[in-house]
């Protein structure tokens, strides 16, 4: 059956609060999620202060300072610091999305930081994305041709590059996968917005020779038919794309084989 | 413990190639349904209130008795299909399985006894 509370051990507790910066007036209050696999404890909440006065605007901005100048033990992901790598997911305020373009001032009162939901925890706020990861390269996430290679390269219309629009830009972060209520219940086989959104960038690729390959290999009940288009993935997205969109297409397309 | 790569937990045991037609089925039968069932709340709603005579009479009407049979097909095979996605999304395993064959068998039950009943009333 579905889990509706959480195991004993990942039960969270009120954990540390930390110092206030000394002379700072204008202060912003973080509560982070905390979990280290080497102590025993339980997961827990610290508490950090940040002088606002003396802090870039965005959330990874904070997460740095406080690491740089507060504790040097919070772990999180980050590299781009420009919604590029998408490392630096997270659920920032209930949502989830990358710290290092959501802005302080988008975030009410005070700023509470967890890892991505329904993932296990590396260690604070860095989830294990080898699953994630191994599902989408079972999608095929590279051209697949059968011709023979042309001379010069594989063309493509302009008409047909602009299909790719709203596809291509996935950066990856897993916001969206793990926003998925489905994905939370079945992520063992269905293979979630993200992996989903990536195969029909493939599959309406007009120089990829895999199409049918590529539907063959999405037609089950879980990969595929356990989005109920709850559309939290398309909410979610902090690059604004549409996975669900892609997942009905992918359908429509599986669909129209058959009938 | 078993040592499996992430590759071989995400492929699986590969695709089953079944989907599409309980997918299109909820499609077509969710359209069709909502046709189906104002016209069968009018059909109730003549035999509503009345004595035992008048509701006979209602459901022994050609139109009043095939839409209610249409419901009654229609409506609890949506209603298994419906109900297994449910199963299958919030259920595991053996569980799994033992419910949708419960739900199965109940809503098959269901049709027949209705039908049974219809026809008993209609012909």
């Amino acid at each position: 059956m579905v889990q509706l509370t959480l195991p004993k051990n990942s039960r969270i507790t009120t954990g540390k609060t930390w110092p206030k910066p000394e002379g700072a007036t204008n202060l912003r209050k973080f509560q982070i999620y905390r979990w280290n696999p080497d102590d025993g404890k339980n997961p827990s909440v610290d508490t950090y202060f940040v002088d606002m006065d003396n802090c870039g605007p965005m959330i990874l901005d904070a997460l740095i300072k406080i690491k740089s100048e507060t504790d040097p033990t919070l772990t999180f992901r980050r590299s781009c610091r420009e919604g590029i790598c998408g490392s630096c997911a997270m659920n920032i305020g209930g949502i989830n999305t990358l710290a290092c373009i959501y802005g302080m001032d988008e975030i009410k009162g005070d700023v509470k930081i967890y890892p991505l939901p329904h993932m296990a925890v590396v260690k604070d706020l860095v989830p294990d994305l080898n699953h994630f990861y191994a599902q989408h390269a079972s999608i095929m996430p590279w051209l697949e041709t059968k011709t023979n290679r042309p001379a010069k390269e594989w063309k493509q219309s302009i008409e047909d590059r602009k299909k790719l629009d709203g596809l291509y830009e996935c950066v990856m972060c897993a916001s969206c996968s793990t926003s998925c209520p489905s994905y939370w219940w079945n992520s063992d086989r269905y293979l979630g917005p993200a992996a989903l959104l990536h195969a029909y960038r493939w599959i309406i690729d007009s120089r990829d020779e895999a199409t049918g390959e590529r539907l063959d290999g999405l037609e089950d009940p879980f990969k595929l038919y356990r989005c109920h288009t709850i559309m939290n993935c398309a909410k979610t997205c902090p690059k604004g794309l549409n996975p669900a969109k892609a997942i009905v297409e992918i359908k429509k397309m599986i669909a129209d084989r058959v009938h | 413990m078993r040592y499996l790569t992430e590759r071989k937990r995400a492929e699986g045991r590969g695709a089953a190639h079944s989907g599409v037609g309980h997918h299109w089925y909820m499609q077509i039968s969710a359209f069709g349904l909502a046709l189906i069932i104002p016209t069968f709340l009018f059909v109730f709603g003549a035999a509503l209130g009345g004595d035992h005579a008048n509701a006979l009479a209602v459901f022994s009407r050609p139109i009043p008795a095939i839409v209610t049979a249409l419901v009654l097909v229609v409506g609890m095979q949506h209603f298994r299909k419906g109900m297994q996605t449910v199963l299958e999304d919030y259920t595991k395993k053996s569980t799994r399985k033992a419910l949708i064959m419960i739900i199965t068998t109940l809503s098959y039950g269901l049709t027949a006894t209705g039908l049974f009943a219809l026809a008993k009333i209609a012909l």
